[in-house]
């Protein structure tokens, strides 16, 4: 075993300082070092998005970044932007809309769907949607229900009524 | 956003005040799922918990000489090495076979390799560690000594007699076979005028749960108790089998279902490493934890289809079918899959083909062999998809030769509505289909008149977009039917347990188990209107063998109809009882009372006379002030069984409309229609979203998902990267369309949904591909998934 790094990060607003080992990715330093297990394992290899979270502001898939990497960076994570709030439109059209049935995919899907709505500009279109949600696996739902409740969050956001 | 609009209920009996029947009302569980506070079993972890990882055969079959384990054993955090012949002095092995599947036979399988792997990926070792990581780190350093045998790979040529037979003992490699024979199929063939005939084949393919398969087993000698979380679709079933292989009684074992992640039928089985995992934790008196990485998903996770069909249609000039014919052959690897077995699909197949039509004249042969791949079982709308192409896609190469229009060739040949009850060519009965209700309703949906003048317009500027077809038949609400008189312990029935707290909300503990259906909305919303509370008022349970009563659990879309049913008289049972209760308080007649919204009212005319909060209050602290000899009773189960019919068979037609890029062989989808029909829909949102995520698991078979093995028997495109799946952008919109023909066989007349979508999509597709490309003088395709390639060779273009 190779020795463990010292790494000091910010992780939903608190600060987190621990030893990890270099190869301990982010995703399983969340769930496992952390108990943070909002965040899924899909596929371990970056083309699921199930460990979407958000580092810095911009989001990363966590099974392909490593925790010491992020020392001194700020983790967001689904739990984190549930209480901060970040996300509860989008939350609520989920629930509304059924856009999802087991929900294993959802964490990743509501933090990419925040990605693609922060950027300005006019409300995306369904396909403008789809092609934005590309990297994220979904087997329950056939994504319709997903695009449908991201695009009537955009709509509101916009003061449009969908 | 569009909504789904909600439905009136249409059955009476179900027509109670502030109904929830028909309702598209939100399920109460999504909240903590969107915050990430769901607790998969991945996400578990308990006090002296340890994982294994297992070391997995690289060969698709070979003989075990020798596991040296000494290095592994002294590596960082090592806690065990076992082999399969250590654990198999704990848990005792399992043969998939079922008595009413005659004939079936299959092997004894082992939680972990004995003497010989059968397929590349068949667990040979198991080190458990203080972490995974640590197991995996120590697997490697565990050296397997295998001396290889010829691996069996091909189907068609299992049964050869020059082909090694995988399993001595058995004498051959043929697991099961069926023959049937209806009507006068000779003599309808030499009636037909124009007789179709060609070969389909149907890809492997796997579920892909997001979540992979996971367990964590805590055996605690201290109380000589064993509790499982697994993400199961069936708890009870899982219940029994631990016991019966570890040789403990029942009630020693609780099985524990919170979230699952995706299930799908891939976790209704007994998986070797599942089963090792909870022999190891009984061994080592600890929890061991198990979650497949993606890559041993797909070569243990159980594969699916890998038919091929020979099928023949006859039909007259006037369009008449005239005669059905199949040859069924699958290869299932190397074990029928326990408890289920491996021969239901197959089986499926046979019951199916032309399912809804008239045709009475019918002949069909299935085979079920051995080989050294991963194992085949039961995946989403079990033979439906194989039955459905295979029927579909003749109906619209009979058409095609005639000259007759799909639609129409269909309206000439399926059930008519006013025929039933029926009995189809392979036995199967059907209590009321809607096949022309269904038909019509397509059409118009779809303006169908109108596609074809956009098709046939474009057509002349180079476009080439077609247009599909495939109506269905659906098994549901299976009966013991299915397993239970095969000697399989896998309850037909259900039962749900009502009670009333002392606030006077309502808590249902059911039987089955929720994966993401919307089982606990639709058990909250028959319980509340049943009884007559507000929604919000009802906590469900599922999942815990302690605490439900017992029952099936999820699969072969039974949760709506039959757990959905229990729930409807359970809380009808109990609303009796409080009524009871309520009387004697009120000293009312209780024939005169009822509740609605949560209150007590007068029947007739819906005045409120008393809140439940203050029935429970009564009886639960002040039962001295209740007339002498009267005891309430606030908890009520009742159980439900389908016994009118073996399956409440559903039916529906869907459609696609996609484009073909000639020049590149890729097929884009533009829209996809289903109209089905499962009888009483209890929540509009969520049949639609069943069909929906169902009609795209079809997508998935049709165009893209393959697991391709090599002659050896190995997997070439075990990760996500190289195994396609359908992401968002490739999807097509789905419209979804209803008629409603309930069961009589249950008051609430709810029949399943769960595997219509996925039983129609691919046959759909395929038959749309074909209406594209047959002006352009293509070879029909008669095989999935339809990549890229298999399009230009049917155009000969490479
Ligand atoms: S787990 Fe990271 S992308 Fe799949
Ligand atoms: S809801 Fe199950 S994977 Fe998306």
């Amino acid at each position: 075993m190779t020795d463990r790094v010292r790494v000091a990060l910010t992780v939903n607003g608190e600060r987190v300082d621990a030893e990890v080992e270099p190869r301990q990715n982010l995703v399983d330093f969340l769930r496992e070092e952390l108990q943070l297990t909002g965040s899924h394992i899909g596929c371990e290899h970056g083309v699921c998005g199930a460990c979407t979270v958000r580092v810095d502001g911009t989001i990363v898939r966590g099974c392909l970044m490593l925790a010491v990497q992020c020392d001194g960076d700020r983790v967001e994570t689904i739990e984190g932007l549930s209480d901060s709030g970040d996300v509860a439109d989008l939350q609520a059209a989920f629930c509304e809309r059924n856009a999802l049935q087991c929900g294993f995919c959802t964490p990743g899907m509501l933090l990419t769907a925040q990605e693609l709505l922060l950027q300005s500009g006019a409300a995306p279109s369904r396909e403008q949607i789809r092609e934005h949600l590309s990297g994220n696996y979904c087997r329950c739902t056939g994504y319709q229900a997903i695009v449908d409740a991201v695009e009537a969050v955009a709509l509101a956001r916009q003061g449009q009524t969908p | 956003m569009k909504r789904t609009p909600d439905v009136a209920p249409i059955v009476t009996a179900l027509d109670r005040p502030n109904s929830y029947i028909g309702r598209s009302v939100p399920r109460p569980n999504l909240a903590r799922l969107t915050q990430g506070r769901a607790q998969y079993v991945s996400d578990i972890t308990l006090p002296r918990m340890a994982h294994v990882a297992f070391v997995r055969s690289p060969h698709a079959h070979a003989r075990i000489s020798k596991i040296e384990t000494t290095a592994a054993k002294q590596a960082a955090g090592v806690i065990a090495v076992v082999t399969g012949a250590e654990l198999a002095k704990v848990m005792t092995p399992w043969v998939g076979v079922l008595t009413h599947l005659k004939g079936i036979k299959s092997a004894p399988q082992h939680p972990i390799a004995v003497e010989r792997a059968c397929w590349q990926g068949e667990a040979v070792c198991a080190v458990v560690a203080r972490t995974r990581a640590l197991a995996e780190d120590a697997c490697e350093l565990v050296e397997v000594s295998y001396e290889e045998l010829t691996p069996v790979t091909d189907a068609e040529t299992a049964l050869d007699p020059t082909t090694q037979v995988i399993h001595p003992e058995l004498e051959d490699n043929l697991t099961f076979e069926r023959k049937h024979e209806a009507g006068a199929p000779d003599q309808g063939f030499a009636q037909a005028d124009a007789i179709i005939e060609t070969t389909f084949r149907f890809g492997r393919h796997t579920g892909v749960t997001n979540e992979a398969r996971s367990i964590v087993a805590d055996w605690n000698p201290g109380e000589q108790r064993l509790t499982v979380y697994q993400g199961t679709q069936a708890p009870h079933m899982m219940q029994n089998l631990f016991a019966k292989h570890l040789g403990l009684e029942e009630h020693q074992v609780r099985v524990l279902t919170k979230d699952v992640g995706g299930s799908f039928g891939i976790k209704v089985h007994t998986y070797a490493d599942e089963m090792a995992t909870v022999a190891l934790a009984k061994l080592l008196r600890r929890p061991i934890k198990f979650v497949a990485d993606r890559l041993e998903s797909f070569v243990t996770d159980i594969h699916a289809r890998d038919h091929r069909v020979k099928a023949k249609i006859g039909v007259t000039r006037d369009g008449t079918i005239t005669a059905f014919e199949i040859d069924d052959l699958t290869g299932i690897g190397p074990y029928s899959v326990y408890p289920r077995t491996s021969g239901i699909e197959a089986n499926q197949v046979v019951n199916l083909v032309g399912g809804p039509y008239t045709c009475p004249n019918y002949r069909a042969r299935a085979r079920v062999v051995f080989q050294n791949k991963n194992v085949m079982c039961q995946y989403r709308a079990v033979g439906h998809p194989i039955a459905t192409s295979v029927t579909e896609g003749l109906v619209e190469l009979a058409a095609a030769q005639i000259g007759l229009d799909p639609l129409e060739l269909r309206r000439r040949n399926l059930i008519p509505d006013d025929a039933y009850p029926a009995t189809g060519a392979s036995g199967i009965k059907f209590e009321a289909l809607s096949h022309h209700a269904c038909l019509a309703h397509i059409d118009s949906m779809m303006n169908y008149a109108g596609l074809r003048a956009e098709q046939a317009r474009l057509r002349g500027q180079g476009v080439h977009r077609g247009i599909g077809f495939a109506a269905f038949i659906e098994v549901t609400n299976p009966s013991a039917a299915f397993y239970g008189i095969g000697g399989a312990r896998i309850s037909a029935q259900d039962g749900a347990t009502v009670r009333l707290d002392a606030t006077g909300a309502l808590f249902c503990a059911t039987g089955v188990t929720e994966q993401g259906q919307g089982t606990e909305a639709v058990i909250a919303q028959c319980v509340a209107t049943a009884f007559g509370v507000p929604l919000e008022r009802v906590r469900v349970l599922t999942g815990d063998t302690d605490n439900v009563p017992y029952g099936g659990g999820t699969w072969a879309s039974r949760a709506a109809g039959i757990g959905g049913e229990a729930a409807w008289q359970a809380g009808k049972a109990l609303r009796a009882n409080v009524l009871a209760a309520a009387a004697s308080i009120l000293q009312a007649d209780p024939k005169k009372l009822d509740i609605s919204n949560g209150v007590i009212v007068d029947a007739d005319n819906g005045r409120e006379r008393i809140g439940l909060d203050e029935v429970a209050r009564v009886v639960y602290f002040r039962p001295d002030t209740l007339p002498p000899g009267f005891q309430a009773e606030m908890v009520a189960t009742r159980h439900y069984v389908p016994r009118g019919y073996p399956f409440a068979f559903t039916n529906g037609i869907q459609a696609s409309y996609l484009e073909v890029d000639t020049d590149t062989g890729f097929i884009k989808l533009l829209k996809h229609w289903c109209v089905e029909d499962c009888g009483t829909v209890i929540n509009p949102q969520l049949v639609d979203e069943q069909i929906r995520g169902g009609i795209v698991q079809g997508i998935g078979a049709a165009l893209f998902e393959h697991c391709v093995y090599d002659e050896r028997g190995q997997l070439l495109n075990g990760t996500m990267a190289d195994y396609l799946v359908p992401m968002a952008p490739e999807m097509p919109d789905i419209e979804v369309g209803h008629v409603v023909t309930p069961t009589a066989d249950s008051e609430l007349g709810a029949k399943g949904a769960g595997e219509a979508g996925t039983a129609g999509a691919s046959g759909g597709i395929m038959n749309a591909v074909n209406d594209a490309l047959r002006p352009l003088g293509a070879t029909p395709i008669t095989e999935i998934p339809m990549t890229p390639d298999v399009v230009l060779r049917a155009l000969n273009k490479i």
